[in-house]
């Protein structure tokens, strides 16, 4: 679980966030949606403990992180994975060198368990047969499949993505949305997603949240995310464009269905 | 007030720079002294900072003990005291100039390449995913380069000396006639066992400066050196020129507190 308590942050005099409060529970996965440069990025490196807070508080699973050191604070990170909006691949590294790294210098695992553990990660991922190329001889897709794969692989208990599905068409963005929600079925891990991918999130997240500002402007469950009526809210999710009646009706039921399929998944 | 406030702005973030180059060299020091070390990737920085400037260190160990027998040549042939030729360079060689050019050798060619290595990996978010992967980027980045140019350093100076030493002897000997017994029987007789502990020391400790500053700049590139690639290019630029610097400095600092004498 993770609980952000009145997180605030400036940098050189601009304050990014102002007195941000949100909760994850275990398991779900909750949808950060704003604005671009609103701070949504700053807070998921607030998460992952890449960033101290001004004031305020983050809590994940009982531990503060803002007084977490050294092993502690690294045996909390073990438990996490972050996929980097870039992939953040060690670009001297092979594919297969990338996803193996993780489990080579973390566990005592045989280079051929490790071999079978990658193939099997990859080929989830749809990367089968590009295990010997290197970042730079890759799509950007396959790089944030890639990245994926070498967070998952450690089998994390949280995941953040920092805008997943940023800069791919939209097919591949599909694709990586997909991927990330039957990772999640197999894994349950609970996650933060910085997104602009509205209202396609939605089918894969239990919470959505808007960052605006600084602050928090909402947050609740996509379905309740799609009544509201606040204009700038509704503008955002919408894209701007005016949805009619049908259009809201439709998009409802959509959502109804995904949400009772995902209940079937989970029992 | 403007300047004022410059000026002061300026102070703080030096003081910080200075603040935090103290740091990383304190947690260097303590990640290297204590398990786990990384022994492949010290191996593959030894390759990539002693072993590749061997070529280099060969070419201007020669020429400098070559330019050195000539000048030390026409000087001393103005006082008929030709027979110290050997002594000359030996000491110039192994006291000063081997410990200093190839530490500057090595800073312009494997220094600047390790501060861009460390810089891109920060830019691009690789030293965070290495963080956030719950692994210290300290042991990864920054304890191979130290242990690499910590060991290849005063091995690098041994080979600039002794291809120097037979630099000098092309000249002196083969060339300006100089007696090859006179050469080095003299070398022997002036040239102490301190004085080539000395030289090895002082590389030592520059072994220690180029690590040390060169993964610095790169850790921090984007901090102190603007943004991006015009980030690394100024850190690796601002590398070389403190790691030289500094080299010549902590030299004088050595050879006038005589540590060794």
């Amino acid at each position: 679980m993770i609980i952000i308590e009145n997180l605030s942050k400036s940098f050189g005099g601009v304050t990014v966030l102002q007195g941000v409060s949100l909760e994850v529970e275990k398991g779900h996965i909750l949808a950060l949606i704003g604005r671009s440069g609103y701070g949504k990025s700053v807070l998921l490196k607030h998460v992952a403990g890449l960033i101290r807070p001004d004031s305020g508080r983050i809590v994940v699973d009982g531990h503060d992180l803002c007084c977490l050191k050294g092993k502690t604070l690294q045996r909390l990170r073990n438990r996490l994975g972050f996929l980097f909006q870039s992939g953040a691949l060690f670009d001297s590294m092979s594919i297969f060198d990338n996803v193996a790294f993780p489990l080579r210098e973390k566990t005592k695992l045989g280079e051929k368990e490790i071999r079978d553990r990658v193939l099997y990660e990859l080929e989830q991922v749809d990367l089968s047969g590009a295990e010997d190329k290197f970042p730079s001889q890759i799509s950007g897709g396959m790089v944030k499949r890639a990245a994926l794969a070498r967070e998952l692989i450690a089998e994390p208990e949280i995941m953040l993505f920092d805008e997943p599905t940023t800069g791919l068409d939209p097919l591949t963005g599909q694709t990586i949305l997909n991927l990330i929600d039957s990772c999640h079925r197999r894994m349950h891990f609970t996650g933060i997603i910085v997104t602009h991918e509205v209202p396609k999130i939605f089918e894969i997240v239990e919470k959505v949240a808007m960052l605006d500002e600084g602050r928090i402007l909402f947050q609740e469950s996509p379905e309740k995310i799609l009544a509201i009526e606040d204009p700038k809210i509704r503008s955002f999710i919408t894209g701007g464009v005016q949805w009619t009646h049908e259009e809201m009706e439709c998009q409802l039921r959509f959502m109804e269905r995904v949400r009772r399929k995902k209940d079937i998944h989970k029992l | 007030m403007e300047l004022v406030n410059k000026l002061g702005e300026m102070a703080i973030r030096t003081l910080l720079m200075i603040g935090r180059m103290g740091i990383l060299l304190a947690k260097a020091f303590a990640f290297c002294l204590t398990p786990p070390v990384k022994l492949a990737l010290v191996v593959k920085q030894i390759h990539f900072i002693g072993f590749r400037s061997v070529s280099v260190i060969i070419l201007t160990g020669g020429f400098t003990g070559m330019v050195l027998c000539y000048q030390g040549y026409n000087t001393l042939n103005r006082f008929g005291s030709e027979a110290f030729l050997g002594p000359l360079v030996g000491l110039s060689l192994i006291k000063e100039m081997g410990p200093v050019i190839s530490s500057l050798m090595v800073t312009g060619r494997a220094g600047s390449s390790v501060t861009a290595k460390i810089g891109i990996m920060r830019i691009s978010e690789q030293i965070d995913a290495l963080e956030l992967m719950g692994l210290n980027p300290y042991r990864y980045l920054i304890v191979p380069n130290m242990f690499a140019a910590i060991i290849s350093l005063p091995l690098l100076t041994a080979i600039f000396d002794v291809v120097g030493i037979f630099g000098g002897y092309l000249i002196g000997v083969k060339l300006l006639g100089v007696s090859s017994g006179v050469y080095f029987g003299e070398m022997i007789s002036y040239v102490e066992m301190k004085d080539i502990l000395e030289g090895l020391f002082k590389s030592l400790n520059f072994g220690v400066i180029i690590a040390w500053v060169c993964c610095f700049k790169g850790y921090y590139a984007g901090y102190y050196s603007g943004f991006g690639a015009e980030g690394v290019s100024a850190a690796t630029t601002e590398a070389v020129v403190l790691s030289s610097v500094m080299i010549l400095v902590w030299d004088y600092f050595l050879t006038s507190t005589r540590i060794f004498f």
